[in-house]
């Protein structure tokens, strides 16, 4: 539960800013057994990073089942074969290997490292957490335990409130409109049948994507996929449907007491295979993305000191996609914040960005694109991040070309298409100053 | 069997780190201290200066200074506008940042290995010809003030953790928020930021850390061409804080707030740092937090207060002996349900008084120590963490040869070093030991 340990090290150093988000080759691997993987093969240091990824996530929660897939995830490493939790820990701490396992609202995620040393006995425990974890009872109560603490934790976050309220508003019923972990009722009705059940719904050979960079061959990688997946079943639950977005322009306020105000805000977005992706990507580097450079950083905090940190980001999902974005201000100037945003919105749809700002933005873009690749870990995320989004190998070696092929006229018509200042909808969390829920 | 495989093992683990650490170090006339981590796996530099200077070297009432200057060393110099800095990284495909810690104050780029030359530019360029406007401070002033509001005005967590530091240091500046108190925050000005910009930034009082694509020598020649050029301050006042008097007894405080989602227990105890030539005792102490508190199960902590007895849903210890000064050992325990913090407590002290009694469990040590090697190795994957471990250590009066030594002395550590650290410092008389926790809710009272 890193929640903790955030705790613990919160207040040993400050930012100027919150750290921004975040040539080589790429081989396609296929197991004897058929299973597909990218590899990028570097012997420097001798361990392996290897990122799994199964499409579907905590939105493939049966229905009145709200958190099943997390809390299930959340146990993969609590006993599984002849091992219970403890026996399982030590193990994995006998080997230094480390497996983290995630889930989202469109994957479940394995993150593991395995020194080249003792790999297969590494491998073979994560395969024994991947096809036969037991669910003990105690073990069960004891995580379930960890994420009410955490949901009662969010309850009063007032980023995570009103991140939780956008979500609610735009999407309903779909699983996109409620939490990943689901409520305190929810989830103190799963059973360990849920869970069992969420299991196999999820972790199925037809949803696999997997990258591996670092200390490994493409023979060995293809002998470690099948020692992994073999023997899991062919198939889960079906696909999740498309999620509506329902949600006009306006503003929500929801009460919290509390100094500084935050505000979530945004509206429908694009998708990632559009083709006017890549002009939309670039608009909102412009708009807001990142670093101190972005009209609306410059705006609301340079100009105004109104904030310490403003952001825009596309968000393509699986089944849906949003423009979002994200304030916070002091209760008695989130206001003026909010109309600063606005103003931009309506000056990127209508006028889109100058020539200067263009060049600026493609230069940071395809600059920054290789400075991303450095090092096991973070390769092996950007390749599985690929596949899942559809790209081919060869897209690290064209991407930066099709930034540089964007134009300012693409760029104008694509903001006067995405952005859409009446459609901005604002959930502010907090004790705002004139600002009250609209109809 | 085993034993031969962790044997060979450990070897193999020891040989790596030197082969692969390339690491360089010298200093220019001026005083200031260059170190060169040669990573030739990707086109990048990471291009980091570190000053030997934080918020516990604050004049006292002017909290918050040292990080509120380290904002404003974005807004201009001689020759950049503000917000120039930051565009000319940008407009390179770069990223830049900066921190603020009790120790030390750090500002860094990355960014592709032939742009180099052009950060070291304007870095020493800021180190020397800051420019203010008066209307830009101000505006930065209202952007800390939100910065606290975000941190810690709005994280009840944050406000309580503040409150315990405060407890803890009876004497040493460390008891002050890095952020500054939010009434001195308002008063600062741009003559004490230019004050204390002038009495520390120097390159006598610097250290510049280069990770990356690149050699040594490459890293020497342009850093005496852009850096070799500035004077060093002949008025650089020595780095002396208050430091702690004996503490003889227990602090407590509870902190309540509705905001509070989960509550839970920290305690922390004043624990020595790690020093220049003797770092032992500090190696023997990060067991301790390993042993104590690291994985749910593989922990002491863990093992009774999660899995024995269902006490807690969640245990941790933590310790970072990187510190100028005297530091801090903490525990965190979150109760389970129908657990109160006042049971909690009383589980956690006996955990502890059994754990002094029973001592290391050998087959976790020995876990434990291979784990540490292998963090050695994981830790190459970073080239940013590298370069900030040698920063952060040469900030916080460790030595290149105290960074490199580290690894070893961890793995010389025994059992018996660790049950003596542990007897010196788990003693309440040093500790503070807080509670967050929601306010009692009032029941309505019947009355007549």
């Amino acid at each position: 539960m890193s929640m903790f340990r955030l705790i613990a090290l919160a207040g040993m150093v400050l930012w100027l800013a919150l750290p921004a988000r975040a040539a080589m080759e790429i081989r396609e691997v296929t197991s004897p057994g058929g299973i597909g993987a990218w590899l990028v093969e570097s012997h420097d240091i001798p361990f392996v990073a290897l990122e799994i990824r199964f499409r579907g996530g905590t939105s493939l929660d049966a229905p009145d089942k709200r958190g099943a897939v997390n809390l299930m995830t959340a146990l993969l490493d609590e006993g599984a074969g002849e091992m219970d939790a403890r026996a399982f820990a030590r193990a994995r701490g006998a080997l230094a290997a480390s497996f983290r396992f995630g889930s989202s609202r469109d994957s479940l995620s394995v993150s593991a490292r395995m020194l080249t040393e003792n790999r297969d006995q590494a491998v073979s425990l994560l395969r024994q957490a991947l096809h036969a974890p037991r669910f003990d009872a105690d073990a069960v109560e004891r995580v379930r335990g960890r994420v009410l603490a955490s949901i009662r934790s969010d309850a009063t976050d007032p980023g995570r409130i009103a991140a939780r309220t956008f979500n609610r508003l735009a999407f309903g019923d779909h699983p996109y409109g409620s939490a990943s972990d689901g409520t305190e009722q929810s989830v103190a009705a799963l059973t360990r049948d849920d869970l069992v059940a969420a299991h196999s719904r999820t972790i199925a050979r037809d949803r696999i994507y997997v990258a591996a960079a670092g200390d490994i061959t493409a023979e060995d990688l293809g002998a470690l996929l099948d020692a992994l997946f073999d023997g899991l079943p062919e198939t889960g639950a079906p696909l999740p449907e498309r999620a509506e977005y329902g949600l006009g322009g306006g503003v929500t306020v929801v009460p919290f007491d509390t100094p500084q105000s935050v505000a979530v805000f945004g509206h429908e977005g694009m998708e990632r295979d559009h083709p006017d992706f890549f002009a939309a990507y670039v608009m909102n580097e412009v708009l807001g993305a990142g670093g101190f450079e972005s009209r609306l950083m410059k705006e609301v905090r340079g100009k105004r000191g109104l904030t310490y940190g403003v952001y825009s980001y596309l968000y393509p999902m699986d089944y849906a996609a949003l423009v979002l974005g994200q304030v916070a201000s002091a209760n008695d100037r989130i206001a003026q914040a909010i109309s600063v945003i606005r103003d931009e919105w309506v000056r990127m749809a209508a006028e889109g960005v100058t020539e200067q700002e263009l060049e600026d933005v493609k230069t940071y873009l395809t600059g920054a694109y290789p400075l991303r690749f450095d090092g096991n870990a973070p390769i092996a995320r950007i390749l599985v991040g690929m596949q899942m989004e559809g790209l081919e190998p060869d897209y690290v070696n064209t991407r930066n070309d099709k930034i540089m092929a964007v134009t300012l006229e693409e760029v104008k018509r694509v903001a006067g298409e995405l952005l859409h200042p009446d459609r901005l909808h604002f959930v502010v969390v907090g004790q705002p100053e004139g600002l009250e829920t609209t109809n | 069997m085993h034993a031969i495989r962790l044997a060979f093992f450990a070897l193999l683990l020891m040989a790596l780190p030197i082969r692969a650490e390339n690491v360089a170090a010298f200093t220019l006339e001026n005083g200031l201290e260059v170190v060169v981590i040669e990573d030739h796996r990707a086109p990048v530099v990471v291009h980091m200066v570190w000053y030997r200077v934080g918020a516990a070297d604050e004049p006292p009432g002017k909290s918050g200074i040292a990080h509120f200057l380290e904002h404003l060393m974005f807004k201009g110099t001689q020759t950049l506008a503000p917000g120039e800095f930051s565009a000319i990284v940008q407009a390179n495909g770069g990223s830049d940042n900066a921190f603020t810690s009790w120790d030390y104050t750090a500002y860094f780029q990355r960014v592709a290995a032939d742009r180099l030359g052009l950060m070291m530019q304007i870095e020493s360029d800021r180190m020397a010809n800051l420019r203010l406007a008066a209307e830009d401070v101000l505006t930065e002033r209202d952007v800390i003030l939100e910065e606290r509001n975000q941190r810690t005005e709005n994280d009840p967590g944050a406000l309580f953790s503040e409150q315990r530091r405060a407890a803890q240091y009876l004497n040493h500046p460390y008891g002050i928020p890095i952020i500054g108190w939010r009434h001195e925050i308002e008063e600062l000005s741009k003559a004490d930021a230019l004050d204390f910009y002038e009495t520390f930034y120097a390159p006598n009082n610097a250290i510049l850390v280069v990770a990356g694509d690149v050699t040594a020598d490459e890293v020497r020649a342009l850093a005496e061409e852009h850096y070799g050029k500035l004077a060093p301050s002949e008025a650089l006042p020595e780095r002396i804080r208050p430091q702690e008097p004996p503490q003889r007894a227990e602090r407590r405080l509870t902190f309540a707030d509705p905001r509070v989602g989960q509550p839970y227990i920290l305690r922390t105890y004043l624990a020595p740092e790690r020093d220049a030539g003797a770092q032992e005792t500090a190696a023997a102490l990060t067991y301790l937090a390993e042993i104590l508190g690291g994985e749910g199960a593989n922990s002491v902590l863990g093992d009774k207060l999660q899995f024995d007895a269902q006490t807690a849903i969640y245990s941790s210890a933590f310790y970072d002996g990187l510190s100028l000064d005297a530091t801090t050992f903490g525990l965190v325990v979150v109760p389970a349900p129908g657990v109160t913090l006042a049971e909690a407590e009383a589980a956690l002290d006996a955990a502890l008084a059994e754990f002094l009694e029973e001592g290391v469990d050998p087959t976790l040590f020995e876990t434990l120590k291979m784990r540490m090697r292998a963090a050695e190795i994981y830790a190459l994957d970073s080239v940013q963490g590298r370069a900030r471990r040698y920063g952060a250590a040469l900030a916080s009066g460790l030595t290149v040869r105290d960074v490199q030594d580290w690894p070893a002395i961890l793995q010389a550590v025994t059992p018996e070093d660790v049950m003596a650290a542990a007897h010196a410092v788990l003693n309440r008389a040093n500790a503070v030991t807080g509670w967050l926790e929601r306010p009692v809710e009032r029941k309505a009272e019947v009355t007549q």
